[in-house]
Formats: C-alpha cells, structure tokens, sequence
C-alpha cells in the first residue's frame, strides 16, 4: 500500500470529505511527524509505536569496496520502535487486554 | 508528540473541524495498522516504509543461564526511514515547517 492508497482508503469512509481533503489532511499528519522529528521531539502514537530520534557520533569508516578510510560525521537518525498492540497484530496474536509498552 | 498533537496542528493549521481532523487521523492509523496486520507493506513516500519480515526460528541462548533455548518464528515489522525523513534530521538549520497547505499540497 503506498500513500495513494492510504488517502484513497482513508476517503471511502468519509464520504462528506473530497479525496483532496483527505489527501492535505493525510500529508499534513506525515509532515508533522517530520517536523517533530527535526525538532529532536519523539513520537508517540498509542497502540501503534513510537518514533524518536538516535544521535550517531562521528566515526571512521571504510569503503567497503577500496578499503579506503573515511569519516562518518555525526548524524541523527530516525528509530521507529514498534507498540505492544501492532507488534502482536502483525506476528497474528490476539491483543486481548495489551497495554502499551512504549518505553526507549 | 501524541496523536492528539497531530490532531491539534492539523485543524489549526491546515483548518479542518476537529472532529474531520480527528476522524481522517485516526483512520490513517487504523488502515496502516490493519494492512500490516495482513502482512502488506506501507509505503509512505517522504517518510517511510513499514514492512513485515517472517523471522525463522533459531537457537538462542538465555545470557544469564546459559541455557540453550529455541527463538520461535514470527513475524515483525520494521520501519526503515526515507531519505527525506534522514535528511531533514540533519539539516543544518532545522526546517521551520514543512507543513503542507490546502493550496501547495500536490502528491
């Protein structure tokens, strides 16, 4: 399913909507989470998962082709860390009474 | 931030009704959720994609026992970040928002 398909989806059940609508409601909801992230914020988002941010100190590296040495600058990472109720839906186990673990 | 955050931002900034807001957001998450669940991938470009990979079973071992253990098979899912989602973490200033409008969103 790719992002035309969620907005498409998201549409059917609100018919009063225009697909438009439900596409600048659906970039805009990506595009705060975006904006949280830049800002160094975690997202929590219940029974789904949460989203923070890892920093990566600078390090060298190698091409792994030459063998060349290289520095790696420090850099942020996005970490997306998967909530009780989803991660038990996907592996097919019932959620019966899951209380969400969002910690780290 | 919390869903009830990304609710608020939407129909303040982007001028929704609370409730269309709320509806629109909550059933993002349920149609992303219920996809998975059916083993699906999720690609949402400029963020992300979410896909379900089969782990096999395999030798384990408890680290405080030593003893040897089976790691059962299953399923989980793993979010691996867009390009764009990297780069704008680490943007040298960080952007002031990237907020979409009624009028300048096009997919």
């Amino acid at each position: 399913m790719t992002k035309r398909d969620l907005i498409d989806e998201v549409n059917k059940r609100f018919p009063h909507l225009s697909r438009r609508d439900s596409e600048v409601i659906i970039n805009a909801v990506f595009d705060s989470m975006v904006d949280a992230l830049a800002q160094g914020d975690r997202i929590e988002i219940r029974g789904f998962g949460s989203f923070v941010v890892k920093h990566r100190r600078a390090r060298q590296g190698r091409n792994p082709k030459s063998g060349a040495l290289v520095s790696v600058s420090a850099k942020r990472v996005p970490f997306f860390k998967v909530g009780k109720e989803l991660r038990l839906r996907v592996d097919g186990k019932s959620v019966e009474g899951a209380e969400e673990g969002v910690s780290g | 931030m919390t869903k009830a955050e990304i609710i608020t931002r939407i129909y303040e900034k982007v001028g929704f009704s609370k409730k269309d807001a709320t509806d629109v957001v909550e059933a993002t998450f349920d149609i992303i959720k219920g996809c998975l669940e059916r083993g699906e991938k999720v690609k949402v470009s400029g963020f992300g994609n979410f896909v379900v990979n089969t782990k096999r079973p395999r030798k384990g071992r408890n680290p405080q026992t030593g003893d040897e253990i089976i790691i059962v098979g299953r399923k989980v899912l793993t979010f691996k970040a867009s390009q764009i989602l990297k780069k704008s973490l680490n943007a040298a200033s960080p952007s002031s928002s990237t907020m979409s409008s009624p009028s300048s969103a096009a997919d």
